[in-house]
Formats: C-alpha cells, structure tokens, sequence
C-alpha cells in the first residue's frame, strides 16, 4: 500500500485550492491606498547614443506625477553581478555598470531609458509615448564571434572588449588534453547552437513599492524567487538602505524557471520612486515588455570534441563555447557557462581529461542568466549530442558505447573538480530499456513506414549539480553569496507547527511537500503543519529557490530546525513523564518512555512548553520554536537517462514526439506525485527548445520572436503522455533527507534525446549528411536538412 | 489601448452609418482588431461592433443548394451548422485558432482582414463562394487583392458568404508553430466544371489559385497529377518559421493530400 500522508505520500497539493479557484494571491492582485503606476520608455534601437531625453511634454500630461531619467538616479547603484568568474590568465571579468535607467547609451531594444509615474497605467503610458527621446543609432553588436573579433562596435567603451571573459578550465589540464587528443584512435568533433529561449512564466513580472514616512520603511512587493536575495542586493548595492528598513515580498508567484532569480531595474525603480513621491507606485510587466526585459536563457554556441581511444573508451573532452551575456550582466549570468557548466561537462563517463574554454560575449541583447537547469542543459546537450555522433561514426551502439563508460564506484572525483557522491547509471539505463520497451522499436519503426513517417529512437543519459551549494566553495569559485538555506520551525500550545522556510516556492508545492516531512518526523497530521515563505520579515534570511535546491538544502534546514525542536520537546516529555530523557522515543505523535506502557502526547508536550507550570525549567527555556541554517558539504547528483522517438514526416519535415520515457534518480522522494509532475513540466520545457522555441534576433538587433505569433511555446497536443520511472534511487549520502532534487532535470535531460531521435530518424532513412540539426528542430529546418545534399 | 467610443447598432443599416464617422472602424469578433488595440497599433475615433445585428448571423441553404453564411457569423457556429451541408468547409472552421477564438472571431472579419495566413480565404476563393455586402456582390476571384488587401471599399461591411458546395473538397492546413495560423493552407475543391485549389499562408500577395494544379486535376483528380508539378519560390514568403522554398514545397504537398482526402 503506498503511503496516504508523510514522507513517500503523494499528498494533493494543498496550495493548487487557492491557485486553482482564483483565490491565490499574486504581486498584482496587491493594491495599495494612494497607487500610482509606472510605464517604461523602453529603447527600440539596439545600440545607440542617448543625445536628449525630453521630458517636458510628457510631464505636463494628465495624471502624470514625474518622469524619471538616469539624472534622477546619480549617485545611485548599477545593478550589482552576484558571481565574479576569473579567466584563464587570472583576471576578473569585465563587469561593466549597469544603471537603474539607460545612461548616455541604450543597449539592447527594451532597455530602459526614462519611466513616467502617473495616476493610472494608461495614463502613464500615453505620456511615456510623449517623452521624446533622441538616438545616435550605433551599428548593433549580435554576432558573438564578430563582436570578439578585432575593430568590433563596443557594447561598453569602457571596459574595452566586448569579451566578459576567456574562462580555462581546468587550465592546467590544458596540455595534458590536448596531448590526449594528438593520441587519439578517433576523434568525434561537433558544432552547435544552444539556441537562446525567452523563460516566458505564466506571471509576467510585477514590483510594487511603498514606503512609510512615518517608520522609514520600504517594502518591495515583488514577483521573486529569493526575496532576501532581491532585499541583499537591491538595499545593499543599488539604494543603499539597511536590511531592517526594507522589507521585500514576494507572494504567490506564477512561475520563475530562473527568470525571477534576478534582481531587475523594476524592483529598484518602484522602491525609489516610491519614497520620492510619497506614494505607492506599481509596475506590471505586459507580455510584450517580458520579451525584451526578462532575462533570456542559453544563447552557447559550442564546438565539442571527443577523444576515444579503438574500443570506444573515452580518453578526453575538449570544448570551446561562446557564452552571450546580453548588454549587460544579469545577476548571476557569469556563473551559469563557467561554475554551471564546466564541473558538469564529465556527464555521467569516466573521462579521464576535460578542458572547457568559454568566452563570455556582450552583445546588445537581452541579458542572459539562469533559466530552468541554468548551464547544465548546455553541458548535457553538447556530450550527449558528440557521443551519439562518436557512436554512429564508430559503428558502435549508442547505448553500449554511454554503458562502456558509465561512472560505476563512487564516490567519484570528475577530472572537472565536483565529486559525484552516489549513483547506479546503469540501473536507470536499465529501467529506461525496460519503460520504454525498446525492445519493440523495430517494429513500431515498420508500423511507420507503412504511413510513410521515419521514425527515430534517441538515448541519453544526464547528471546535474543541484542543492546548491556549499558557501565557502562557491565563494572560492566567485559567487558573492553564500547558498546556505534555513528554516524556523514554530510550534504552538496546542501543537501545530508553522515553519517559516527561506526557500520559496513558485510553483513547485513546496507547502506540500514540506508538511510532510515534518509530518513523518513528529507524527502529526499534514494539516497540522503550516509552511511560511516569501516575505522577509517572517522568516530568517534565507537564498531562495533555485538550482533544485529547495528540498535538499531548505528541506535539510528544516529537518535540522525541527530536530532541535524534538531534541527539546523530548526534555519536557522526560520531565512531564519523571523518565530519563535518553529513554523517550517520539512516534506517531506520542512521547513515550522506551519499555513502558507510560507515554505523552505531543499536544500536552506543547502546552507545556508555553504553560509551563510543570515544567523543567532548570533545563529548558520556555517555548517551542528553533531556527537552523544548513550549509550543505556538497551539492547533489540526480542522474537518469531518457529515451523519446519521433516520427518525421519527409515530405514536410515535421517532428511528431510518439513516446517519451524517463528514469531518474532522484534519491528519496517526498512526494511522488509532485516530482512526476516536475518532470513533465521538464520534459515540456525540453521539447519546447528542442522543437519549438527560439529567441531570434536580426542583425539590426531586433528581436524577431517578440510574441506568441512567432515564439512557439509548446502546447499540450505537442507533447505525448510521458513515461516516468523514479525507483532508482541512490540516496544523497551528504543530507538528512537523502534527496537530490528534482525540478530541472526534464529540462536538462529531454533536448538531447529530442535531438537524437531526429538525426536517428534521418540516419535510419539513409540521408547520411545529416550528423546534425541545431535547435529548434522546426519542420522547415529538418525539410531542409533532408533535401539539402 | 487608446480611448475610443464604442457603439452596437442592430441593424446593418445603422451600423453603416456608424462607420461614416471619421475614422471609424468595423469590430467583428475582434480577434486581430482587439490585440492590435491592445498593443496600441490602432486608433480609431469608434469602434462599431457588428455583434449585435441578427441579421448577419447563421447559416442557411439558399434554393440554389448554396451555404449561406452571415456575415457575422462565429467559425463555431460555421464548424457546427455547415457540417451536413460542405463538411470540408465545417472542418476547416473547426480548425481555425482555438475555442475561445471561434467561439468570437467571425468569417467576416476574417475575410475583411484577409490575413495572409488565414483560412478562410482559401475557403472561399476555392469554393467560388460571393461575398455579398450592404452594397453589392463580389465574387471571389475579384474580392483578394494582396496581403491585407480586399475589394471592400471604406465602412463597407460583409453581409453574408454564398458558398457553392463541390463534389468533393478538402482543406489541408500546415500550422506555423507558434501562431498556428496556416504556414501554409491549401483548399481543394472539386466541381463538375472543374477544380479549383487555392492556396494560404504561402505568397506574399496572399490567397491565390494554383492554376497548373487546377488543370491537371481537372484532367484527374488523383494526388499522382500534382507531384510532378513544379511551384516556383518566387513570390512566397520568407520568414523565421520558413524558406520560399519550403513554402512551394508545401504547398504541392498540402495539395496532394488534399485530394487524396477528398477522395
């Protein structure tokens, strides 16, 4: 019988109620008394000199109270980079400013130049159509190769170079690899596109600020995955107000992906404008306006080369990648195609020698940062793409080939310096064949040829770093943060049980999730429990959520607050039951006294704690409450392998997905339902880049695919009914929970699978030429490839 | 959006008043008008909706065995009422956008925007169908006069659409990925006169005939008479979701399954 309530329950997601009944309450359902509104005028020119910024007309429009410029913003902060890469000649990045309002140039179409505050929106948009704004147009910076080449346009003066930085790593590996390469019985070499995708959350982005004359507060309602992360860096770096006088909210929030990692112009803009004007003042993103300001995600351009020696074992990996960064530095931009994605580039093989060089370019486009697996999709598209051409080009079988070399003793130390510390790939293979029946593709191959349709099998394996991360590595590394998680868990009299975590949840069901493991550890039930989040000044300084991060490091936080809690709680069970504290044991919600038929309920444990009328108060403090922070020693390693098969129409070249199978080890798992549900979204997020999305810009610097028109986000009849496996486990050896992590691994592992199918497809029909097809694999694109001889 | 005032006539009378105010403009069921307005790329002094005048609405046979449909008419209502009488028509409705898109965008409309992308045009340039206006009527080969483009004079509205039912007919719609208005669309129609294909999505200047397949069908109707017939890149649209080339390709593919569909 699986489990109705706790740890391995798949408990129904309590906060959908709310969510799905239109009670859920999002940064714009937040109004407040004396609201005005702010609209953007937004650059829409890619590159160019800001000659004047005429405010006058718009200023005297009705119902506008100010229109700001970069004038209003001197002596204010850029918008600080969280993570500062080295090169490989051991000189930090090139971190360029990057102001609140465009200052004496405009960067990228979107960027921000003056904002018109006013009574309502339409009001402040009429006049922010007002604000003349002249333009010295400056050719545009796309191209990543031109823009590092000699005589390029700068994007930055300053700095220049339009090159962030030349990243080595590991450097000194450098020469060891590339004897390995002059050595080589084979060498697979491959060149692709890791095509840039715009995140594209169901909640567009939304900041609300407001501020107390009366207390000096500010508060900042925002759409945020990590609001004390926004409150570091917005009060710290950017407007210079102390963390006890900012407060940052970010309620229920309609999706991230990673897009609301980062600390936007936005926020800044309303916090500021608020105090200046006395009023509240509310920004909401409009669909169009999310296109050309949210953070992008990938944008790699990569050759990869594979070494291997006459048996197909791999001997080294060689890899040089362009990174865009956009025009200017998202918040944690610089780490996504170095710390992200170098230390992941062994997959999941022994490779005894790895050198990954990147080349981080500024462009004038939208900045690039962190989307859903944030540098580790990029890694596992470029190995699983090169082995598979490896396979073909050695007469080998794919799988074989990935099996020969599978990681199989850990923990294992990659020669890209992470330590792998549990896994069994070949037991999620193994499971894969079995899901996926493999076996019968041959004849589900024939069924198709009967319709006239190639159809394709492709295979891969994955691995990602998550629970992210031990601080005092990652600051070795760059990052200015530290990536610790806590928790205060909160039990009343009458023993319910608030925790107040510092991960946040935008979709992921943490509110669910979370109460059970509290559930299982104290034996209450699940309703009993109350998980807080998302607002600074109800819980203790947490780094949000990100990285599939929250369970194993927040969850471990929460796990160490609550064990505190019962360590306690067992002190006053010893008191109220005159037994040694040694001898109490706590089950299913009853203390009792180890070989005696004496016990406590929890409740009357709890009561006492804030009635402590009988109580040891020799030994312990009154109250019931503890908080933990929980700094992991290592990150987390989910692995799996995944398998898809396509049909390809050759007459049109359209990719129908038939199946799509996944086996991943996740460690333990709480709540099985809500991590099937993570992986759908996963993999519907990788079909969507591998067939379907593509952020495209023109030389001029114009995005493209600006809308839904021709930005074709997946729908439900593109994607199949998945396959998906997660009873391989292999728990994390370095966390209470055992758990790894769950939410990008879809995301990470279905883009090579996609793709893999597709070239099989084509191979299979005998158009050898095609060794390769750069994402998304549109009908126009695979037609192409097949009649391009 | 900018301000604009709003009036409902009920009768096609009162409405081409309306739309004699400077720059006034025809609402049908909105689903091109109100996001353009949305993004603020029009501006009308008065939007006339056409929503509220019965007369415009449903579909009828007419005594010459023609469908018969209002103006005003929601490609559901189309999709539903026109099934028993040209089912090639009805499923083409049934195609287009989503439901809350047929539920409110209208053949009028559609034919009055002629998106070049769009079905209906295919529809009825295929079928011969006449467009009937509160001033005249237009046949079809006359009406499409280029991307955006239709023989509509000013405030003139579509009253109705008579459509002559073929023998056999069908519509193959390719979907552009993100959009999913036609990459390209073909319609094939088959009449005791002759065949008439017309293809959307594909050419710069919008619907057109495809008079070398036309021919060759005529002589026989089989998918085998158009694979060998060549179409020129020339004069099809370029763009992220496709090549000229790929377009023409399309659309001898599309034309093909046509009429094997057709039967």
């Amino acid at each position: 019988m699986p489990k109705d309530h706790g740890i391995g329950a798949s408990s129904k997601r309590r906060e959908d109620i709310r969510f799905l009944t239109g009670n859920g309450r999002y940064t714009d359902d937040i109004n407040l008394h004396g609201q005005a509104h702010v609209a953007f005028v937004r650059s829409q020119v890619a590159h160019g000199r800001l000659k004047s910024v005429d405010t006058s007309a718009a200023a005297g429009m009705p119902g506008v109270l100010r229109v700001f410029t970069a004038r209003d913003f001197e002596g204010v902060g850029g918008l600080p980079c969280g993570w500062q890469v080295t090169d490989r000649h051991g000189e930090v990045m090139k971190e360029p400013k990057h102001p609140v309002l465009a200052d004496g140039k405009v960067r990228h179409v979107g960027d921000p130049i003056a904002a018109v505050v006013a009574e309502t929106y339409e009001q402040a948009r009429d006049a922010a159509e007002a604000v003349g704004v002249e333009i010295e147009e400056l050719p545009a910076v796309i191209d990543m190769k031109a823009a590092v080449a000699d005589g390029s346009v700068l994007v930055h003066e300053d700095i220049g170079t339009n090159l962030c930085y030349d990243w080595g790593f590991v450097e000194e590996n450098k020469a060891k690899v590339d004897a390995a390469f002059d050595a080589a019985h084979h060498v697979t070499t491959l060149e692709l596109v890791n095509n840039r995708l715009v995140p594209n959350a169901m909640e567009p982005r939304v900041a609300v600020g407001d501020f107390s004359f009366a207390t000096g507060e500010h508060t900042l309602y925002t759409t945020s995955q990590n609001p004390h992360v926004i409150r570091l860096l917005m009060g710290a770096f950017v407007l210079g107000i102390p963390e006890h006088k900012l407060r940052v909210v970010a309620p229920d929030v309609g999706g991230g992906f990673g897009s609301k990692i980062f600390h936007y112009a936005e926020e800044a803009f309303v916090t500021f404008a608020a105090k200046a004007l006395r009023r509240p003042v509310k920004w909401t993103c409009q669909r169009s306006e999310s296109f050309m300001s949210d953070a992008h995600g990938r944008d790699h351009v990569t050759k990869i080369e594979l070494a291997l020696d006459a048996e197909g074992h791999f001997q080294a990996i060689r890899t040089e990648t362009y990174a865009n960064m956009g025009a200017y530095l998202s918040t944690f931009a610089p780490s996504v195609p170095t710390w992200l994605h170098g230390t992941l580039m062994a997959g999941n093989y022994r490779t005894p020698l790895i050198y990954v060089n990147v080349k981080a370019v500024f462009t004038n486009t939208v900045p690039v940062d962190a989307y859903r697996g944030a540098g580790r999709p990029e890694a596992t598209f470029q190995l699983e793409r090169v082995i598979d051409k490896a396979a073909r080009e050695m007469g080998m079988d794919p799988i074989e080939l990935r099996r020969k070399n599978f990681i199989t003793e850990f923990p294992y130390e990659t020669p890209v310096a992470v330590v792998y510390d549990t896994g069994d790939y070949h037991a999620t293979m193994d499971k894969l064949v079995e899901i996926a029946d493999l076996k019968g593709f041959e004849a589900r191959r024939a069924e198709s040829a009967k319709k006239g349709l190639l159809r394709g099998l492709g295979v891969n394996c994955y691995i990602e770093a998550c629970g992210i991360a031990p601080s005092q590595l990652v600051g070795q590394l760059g990052a200015r943060a530290g990536l610790y998680e806590s928790a205060t868990v909160r039990v009343n009299a009458t023993g319910g049980v608030v925790v107040m975590t510092g991960s946040h949840s935008h979709g992921q069901g943490h509110e669910t999730s979370f109460a059970q493991v509290i559930s299982e550890m104290i034996g209450i039930p699940e309703d009993q429990v109350e998980i807080v989040h998302g607002d600074t000044a109800n819980t203790p300084m947490g780094m949000g959520t990100y990285g599939s991060r929250s369970i194993a490091v927040g969850g471990s936080a929460m796990v160490k607050a609550a064990g505190k809690v019962i360590d306690k709680a067992k002190k006053i069970a010893a008191h109220l039951l005159e037994a040694s504290e040694g001898d109490i044991e706590l089950k299913d919600g009853k203390f009792s006294v180890a070989g005696t038929d004496k016990s406590v309920e929890w409740g009357a444990v709890t009561l006492a704690a804030y009635v402590p009328h009988n109580y040891p108060l020799d030994q312990v403090e009154p109250g019931l409450e503890e908080t933990a922070f929980y700094d992991p020693s290592n990150f987390t390693y989910p692995a799996g392998a995944y398998a898809c098969e396509v049909e390809v129409d050759p007459e049109t070249g359209k990719v129908t997905i038939c199946s799509f199978a996944a086996t991943d080890d996740f460690g333990n798992i709480i709540n099985p339902m809500i991590v099937d549900g993570q992986v759908h979204g996963g993999i519907a997020q990788g079909i969507g880049q591998a067939l379907l999305e593509n952020a495209t810009y023109d030389e001029d610097g114009q995005l493209l695919s600006g809308s839904y028109m021709d930005y074709a986000m997946p729908r439900a009849d593109d994607v199949p009914f998945y396959k998906v496996d997660h009873s391989c486990q292999t728990p994390c050896t370095h966390n209470p929970l055992g758990v790894k992590g769950c939410g990008e691994a879809g995301a990470i592992g279905t883009p090579p699978a996609v793709v893999n199918a597709v070239v099989d497809a084509l191979q299979r029909a005998g158009h050898a030429h095609v060794t390769h097809l750069d994402m998304p694999l549109s009908p126009a694109r695979v037609w192409a490839a097949i009649n391009a001889k | 959006m900018y301000a604009f005032d709003f009036v409902r006539p009920s009768s096609v009378a009162d409405a081409v008043a309306a739309l004699g105010q400077e720059d006034a403009q025809a609402l049908g069921g909105g689903q091109t008008l109100i996001p353009a307005l949305k993004q603020r790329l029009a501006s009308p002094s008065t939007l006339v909706s056409l929503a509220g005048i019965a007369e415009i609405r449903g579909v009828c046979l007419d005594d010459d065995g023609r469908v018969c449909i209002g103006g005003g008419t929601p490609h559901a209502v189309v999709a539903a009422e026109a099934a028993k009488h040209y089912p090639a028509l009805a499923a083409m409705a049934n195609r287009i956008g989503d439901p809350a898109v047929r539920n409110r965008g209208t053949i009028g409309g559609s034919l009055a925007n002629n998106d070049p992308s769009a079905c209906y045009p295919a529809a009825v340039l295929a079928s011969n169908a006449t467009i009937l206006t509160n001033a005249r009527e237009i046949a079809a080969d006359d009406y499409f006069q280029g991307m955006f483009t239709t023989a509509l004079d000013e405030g003139e509205i579509i009253t109705e659409v008579r459509f002559p039912v073929p023998q056999a007919a069908n519509y193959q719609k390719f979907v552009q990925p993100a959009s999913r208005f036609a990459l390209t669309g073909v319609f094939v129609a088959r009449f005791a006169d002759g065949v008439r294909v017309a293809v959307t999505g594909a050419a710069e200047d919008g619907v057109f005939r495809w008079a070398e397949a036309e021919a060759a069908l005529s002589d026989s109707f089989a998918a085998e008479a158009v694979k060998g017939l060549e179409v020129a890149a020339d004069g099809m649209i370029s763009d992220l979701h496709g090549t000229p080339e790929y377009r023409a390709n399309l659309v001898r593919v599309l034309t093909a399954r046509a009429v094997a569909a057709a039967g």
